[in-house]
């Protein structure tokens, strides 16, 4: 079991978050010409690092909101947590 | 090489079984190859078994960082199928079918296979139709597809939960006689046996760190036992492909992931074939020695642990107790996790790369066992002559920029939201 803490409700068990998958991946500036390459670097290319890993979490069984974790993919040890706007 | 056979049994049992040959050689690595394999799964040891005895490649060595067969190979639930309804998959699985009836024979080593048919559960009338769509595109191409009504699957899985209160009645399902399970040890142990006789180098515990490209041509590879110069460099390393990629500054369609399986205790035969509960994220056989094999959902997030978290164990097996109840009294004897490399469309990629001489084998997802001999067969030819057969023509890795998408179930990596 894994146990996050929600930087607005604190500690909880992983039951009660969905994952959203790596969170450095950026859009593509809006209302500018965007290559193949572009869209497919945002929609399907991932690095899916080994160890220290930014991703995203909804806290979707609590208060619903998204927010950043830095885990470690292979021993899952998570170091920090973060909301949205904020960098870790 | 010595063959397998009740004589060569019988002979050697008047020496204890002390005289048998190795069943693979432990070389040291020569300093330069035609091929080079990355990864000693049953991916890898097919290829280089295929590529020296369909196109005569001998000079050719696997390298992998562990002992052969002690990824995904040795980890899965020993399904084999090809109940799918595109033409690319459903096409390119059928052949692999072939070439696994005939499997024990060519290697000379029982892989077990055993044709027991797999049912696929639907519970409501939509997903009948889906099936019977599913059934007719399989049986277009000349897979063996049954859609069976719920009496009919009452027939085979009696012990399930046929009450009408249940959340998820069972109306039907879609079956594939023809499919079954085999054993996957013996899969990576038959393949590395031969490919050793026809003087394959299979060097275990030599990891790879890097890679030697000039040019835009890969030259060789960095490893832990020094550098080995190579024509040709085929990757095959399922979950640690996104870790190979980086050191090529490549960036893959491809999330790693990672998948539990449990067994529990030995019971006496009851369940036939494999029955999959779509609507309960749980699939289930019984193996030959008599132990319940199940699994279901991946964990949910990015993992390289190659162990899972109980969380998901929990809830692949509420839904099999919903099924099942009689899995109630079981104990749980083992689970274990493996780590999959879930490509972004859910099918396979068998390609050339944009370095020359570089050739990706990965996007597995869950279904890479079941693959085995056709990934080997197909990524040979597509080594050996530079360019995809046909049967791996789609199964390509622009597919993603280009938008022809080989998406069979819509779901991608994120497997758990659909």
């Amino acid at each position: 079991m894994l146990y996050i803490k929600c930087p607005f409700c604190g500690m909880r068990s992983q039951n009660e978050f969905a994952y959203g998958g790596d969170a450095s991946v950026k859009r593509p500036e809006l209302n500018k010409e965007i290559s193949n390459n572009e869209w497919d670097d945002f929609v399907y290319n991932r690095k899916s690092l080994r160890g220290k890993h930014i991703e995203l979490w909804h806290h979707v069984s609590g208060c619903r909101q998204w927010f950043k974790v830095q885990r470690d993919t292979a021993t899952h040890e998570i170091f920090k947590t973060a909301k949205m706007d904020e960098q870790i | 090489m010595q063959k397998y056979s009740v004589f060569s049994l019988i002979k050697n049992a008047f020496s204890d079984h002390m005289n048998w040959e190795v069943a693979w050689k432990d070389p040291t690595p020569k300093k330069e190859y035609d091929v080079i394999i990355i990864g000693g799964g049953g991916h890898g040891l097919a290829t280089a078994y295929y590529l020296a005895k369909e196109h005569k490649i001998t000079n050719v060595a696997i390298i992998e960082k562990g002992w052969i067969g002690g990824g995904n190979v040795g980890r899965n639930t020993t399904i084999i199928r090809s109940n799918f309804m595109f033409d690319a998959n459903g096409r390119f699985n059928e052949f692999g079918m072939d070439l696994w009836r005939n499997l024990s024979q060519e290697l000379n080593f029982n892989v077990m296979f055993s044709p027991r048919g797999i049912i696929n559960l639907a519970h409501s009338d939509a997903q009948m139709n889906a099936y019977a769509r599913r059934g007719n595109s399989m049986r277009l191409n000349g897979i063996d597809a049954v859609l069976l009504g719920r009496e009919e699957v009452k027939k085979h899985i009696p012990m399930a939960d046929f009450s009408d209160d249940v959340r998820f009645p069972i109306f039907g399902g879609l079956m594939q006689p023809s499919a079954g399970t085999a054993r996957h040890d013996a899969v990576a142990w038959g393949y590395a046996r031969q490919a050793d006789s026809m003087g394959v180098d299979i060097i275990q515990h030599c990891e790879v760190e890097g890679f030697n490209v000039s040019n835009g041509k890969i030259t060789g590879v960095r490893t832990s036992k020094g550098e080995i110069k190579a024509k040709k460099v085929g990757l095959c390393v399922a979950g640690s492909t996104n870790i190979l990629a980086e050191k090529l500054n490549m960036t893959l369609p491809i999330e790693t992931h990672c998948l539990q399986a449990c067994v529990s205790e030995p019971v006496k035969p009851l369940l036939d074939g494999v029955v999959t509960f779509g609507a309960g994220h749980f699939y289930i056989s019984q193996s030959d020695k008599g132990e319940m094999v199940m699994g279901g959902d991946l964990d949910g997030y990015n993992s390289y642990a190659q162990r899972g978290n109980l969380p998901t164990i929990q809830h692949v097996l509420t839904g099999g107790l919903a099924l099942f109840p009689f899995l109630s009294r079981l104990k749980m004897l083992r689970t274990w996790g493996g780590i999959m490399d879930m490509s972004m469309d859910g099918s396979p990629i068998i390609d050339k790369t944009h370095i020359d001489g570089l050739y990706l084998n990965c996007g597995w997802c869950y279904g890479g066992f079941k693959s085995t001999p056709v990934s080997g067969w197909t990524f040979a030819h597509t080594i050996a002559q530079d360019k995809p057969h046909e049967l791996n023509s789609e199964l390509s890795l622009n597919r993603f920029s280009t938008g022809y998408l080989l998406d069979e179930k819509g779901i991608g990596t994120k497997t758990w939201i659909g």
